[in-house]
């Protein structure tokens, strides 16, 4: 008796392995924004990997976590690379997941059946916003000192309740030692509820199928290929022909990925800023706060809202909303084609204008805001919402193309 | 997908333009070499005698200087004045509280300087201390403005008055300058309501020669930027070095996944 079989009469090692791979027919079209996925689980896996080796030499103490950070960078062999990983893997984890949504909204793979696929999906992204907030304080620099007090500020905005509850977050009246330890607790916890949600979504994904860049669903078309008489005839097995190539996927993103980690570590000041290698201080504000680049484009949403009854509150619900409304996303889509390739003119003009206006958005929550700015901002939240709430009427109006049969090369 | 592009673009540009570059007083070029080693000793040198009084440098241990050419027996002879072991912390002499009280706050710790501001600042920062008989230290800053450090590189720089001018703006734009500050202020009388006068410091005149030409006393101060770059990330040139191996691995490695891939795809119609 073999090992395997040893073994699947006790775990279904053999029925996963099938099920999930060697006999999971994925549609055989994929083309290179369906890196993105397999990318954003290897960024995931950096993340937990370095992070938990930093752990080891990391102190979440007021007082001594800046210099435990100046000691990894310093003093521990390799410190500095798995900070630098780290680091660059929190900014190439959003770039990565942008690109990965953004291939959900262009191939239409929101749609039904993938509604429930899409929503847990959001919920893997407000899980990895929070567990970047939270992380973003751990360095304890200026930036992520006054970064974590104007964002739990945002809390004390809610009306009635809201100075208890940014008091329950803080766990001081300002953000302090309290703060830092309980921030790094949960950033140690929520990359583990991460990574089960990743398997959830995962599951989803495997009971609906995959889309592609034609949005056919190849399950409903003709059936039977060199593997199996009841696979979908476009369907190739996940391994070893989407193993292989994902491989060659993360050899390009480890170019760019390394790149950055040994010659750009600080991008610029977009993904190390400059203020936070001053340690953090109570009492100096910073002349200028900004959220790290991946908050900006709901922090400018944020900014461009202005009070009203002398409360920020407004901004904030507008700032949730942005990323709440996604949510509906599969229902606001009318269109009776799912994928850019068969869609009109006008769903073609709006996605490019989101594009456009998430990239401008980011560019104006970096800035200091200035009145031409906070314009541009108002202007660009409103086109960021026009492209949800409009979309049940211009995607049903546009101009759709015939949809192939069979999915194309 | 090409058609998207250009929308992006076209859209994109105006929005570009819009996006003013910011002010601030002009930077120049420190054109430091960390690969120079001589020139990180003598930075090590000048910054234990110059700017160790005040400031500590708490996150480097002495024994960094062996990585850029010094013996542990030459670090205890020419950068350690208090018996510091050579793997101690470049910690100071000045407690918090004293300098807090002579200086209105506490010389910070210059670690991260080199990072946390640029070279180019730290450079022109150091040249750019003038007379000024209204603050507490005689001397002023036109990069750091009011800022509390004395210039403790007078002596080898000698000392300097700045020669001023007046700007007159309107409207977020400069309209006119002038050498006299009555002048400047007739003009803006003329133009009135919103139109008011800047002070800048146009140039500076020597008053006393210091112990060094211009020239030596640029070498001092860029040797003390390049040590101060230096020791904000060490690691800065090994980590760049390394980076080519590990570019050269993965440019090889994604080669042939590439080819691994075509072959495995050769049957996909």
């Amino acid at each position: 008796m073999s090992l395997i079989s040893w073994i699947d009469e006790r775990f279904p090692l053999t029925k996963v392995w099938n099920e999930h791979l060697a006999q999971y027919y994925a549609p055989k079209n994929f083309n290179a924004w369906y890196f993105f996925g397999s990318l954003a689980m290897l960024v995931l896996v950096n993340q937990i990997a370095t992070g938990v080796w930093l752990a080891m030499a990391y102190k979440p103490d007021a007082n001594l976590a800046f210099g435990s950070v100046e000691y990894i960078m310093r003093d521990m062999d390799y410190g500095w690379l798995l900070r630098y990983m780290h680091s660059t893997g929190a900014s190439a984890f959003f770039i990565v997941v942008y690109l990965h949504m953004f291939r959900g909204l262009m191939y239409g793979s929101y749609r039904k059946p993938r509604e429930l696929l899409w929503i847990i999906g959001l919920i893997i992204y407000l899980v990895m916003m929070a567990t970047a907030f939270f992380g973003y304080l751990l360095p304890w620099g200026q930036m992520s000192y006054w970064g974590a007090q104007v964002i739990v500020n945002l809390f004390a905005a809610v009306p009635f309740v809201g100075d208890d509850l940014s008091l329950w977050i803080r766990g001081d009246y300002v953000i302090s030692d309290a703060t830092l330890n309980r921030f790094f607790a949960l950033h140690f916890l929520l990359p583990f509820i991460l990574a089960a949600l990743v398997f959830i979504h995962i599951v989803a994904l495997h009971k609906v199928g995959s889309n592609n860049p034609d949005g056919i669903e190849i399950k409903k078309g003709p059936k039977g290929n060199r593997w199996s008489p009841d696979a979908p005839a476009d369907g190739i097995p996940f391994h070893p022909y989407y193993s292989v190539k994902d491989i060659f996927g993360v050899g390009v993103f480890l170019i760019f990925f390394t790149a950055v980690i040994f010659f750009w570590p600080d991008f610029g000041g977009l993904f190390l800023e400059a203020p936070n290698f001053e340690p953090a201080n109570p009492l100096k504000t910073p002349e200028h706060i900004a959220p790290v680049w991946y908050f900006t484009p709901f922090y400018a949403m944020l900014r461009a809202v202005p009070p009203m009854f002398n409360s920020q509150f407004p901004g904030v619900v507008v700032m949730f909303a942005s990323i709440l409304i996604m949510f509906f996303l599969p229902w606001l889509d009318r269109s009776p084609v799912k994928s850019v390739r068969y869609k009109g003119p006008i769903f073609k003009f709006a996605l490019a204008m989101f594009a456009v206006t998430f990239v401008v958005l980011a560019y104006l929550g970096l800035q200091p805001a200035t009145p031409t700015k906070t314009l541009l901002a108002q202007v660009f939240t409103g086109v960021y919402f026009a492209f949800f709430l409009l979309m049940p009427w211009y995607s049903k109006i546009d101009k759709t193309k015939p949809v192939p049969e069979r999915v194309t090369q | 997908m090409k058609r998207v592009i250009a929308i992006i673009a076209l859209v994109l540009m105006p929005v570009a333009a819009l996006a003013s570059s910011g002010a601030g007083p002009k930077l120049e070029s420190a054109n430091i070499d960390l690969s120079n080693e001589a020139a990180i000793q003598r930075g090590a040198k000048y910054f234990v005698n110059y700017c160790m009084g005040c400031h500590s440098a708490q996150y480097v241990r002495y024994k960094l200087f062996t990585k850029v050419g010094l013996t542990e027996q030459q670090i205890k002879d020419n950068l350690i004045f208090n018996g510091s072991k050579v793997g101690a912390l470049m910690t100071n002499a000045m407690p918090g509280e004293y300098a807090a009280t002579a200086f209105g706050a506490p010389a910070p710790d210059l670690t991260l300087e080199g990072r946390r501001r640029s070279a180019d600042w730290i450079y022109t920062y150091l040249k750019s201390f003038y007379t000024d008989p209204s603050r507490p230290t005689g001397v002023n800053n036109v990069v750091f403005p009011n800022v509390g450090m004395p210039n403790v590189l007078w002596e080898l720089e000698g000392i300097k008055e700045p020669v001023y001018r007046y700007e007159v703006h309107e409207g977020g734009h400069m309209v006119a300058e002038f050498d006299s500050e009555a002048e400047a202020e007739a003009k803006a009388k003329e133009l009135g309501g919103e139109a008011r006068v800047e002070k800048v410091v146009d140039h500076f005149n020597p008053v006393r020669p210091g112990k060094m030409s211009a020239g030596e006393f640029d070498q001092v101060v860029r040797d003390l930027t390049t040590y101060l770059a230096y020791i904000a990330e060490p690691i800065k040139l090994e980590r760049q070095r390394m980076g080519v191996w590990v570019l050269l691995f993965l440019v090889i490695f994604t080669v042939l996944a590439y080819i691994t891939k075509k072959e495995w795809w050769k049957d996909v119609h």
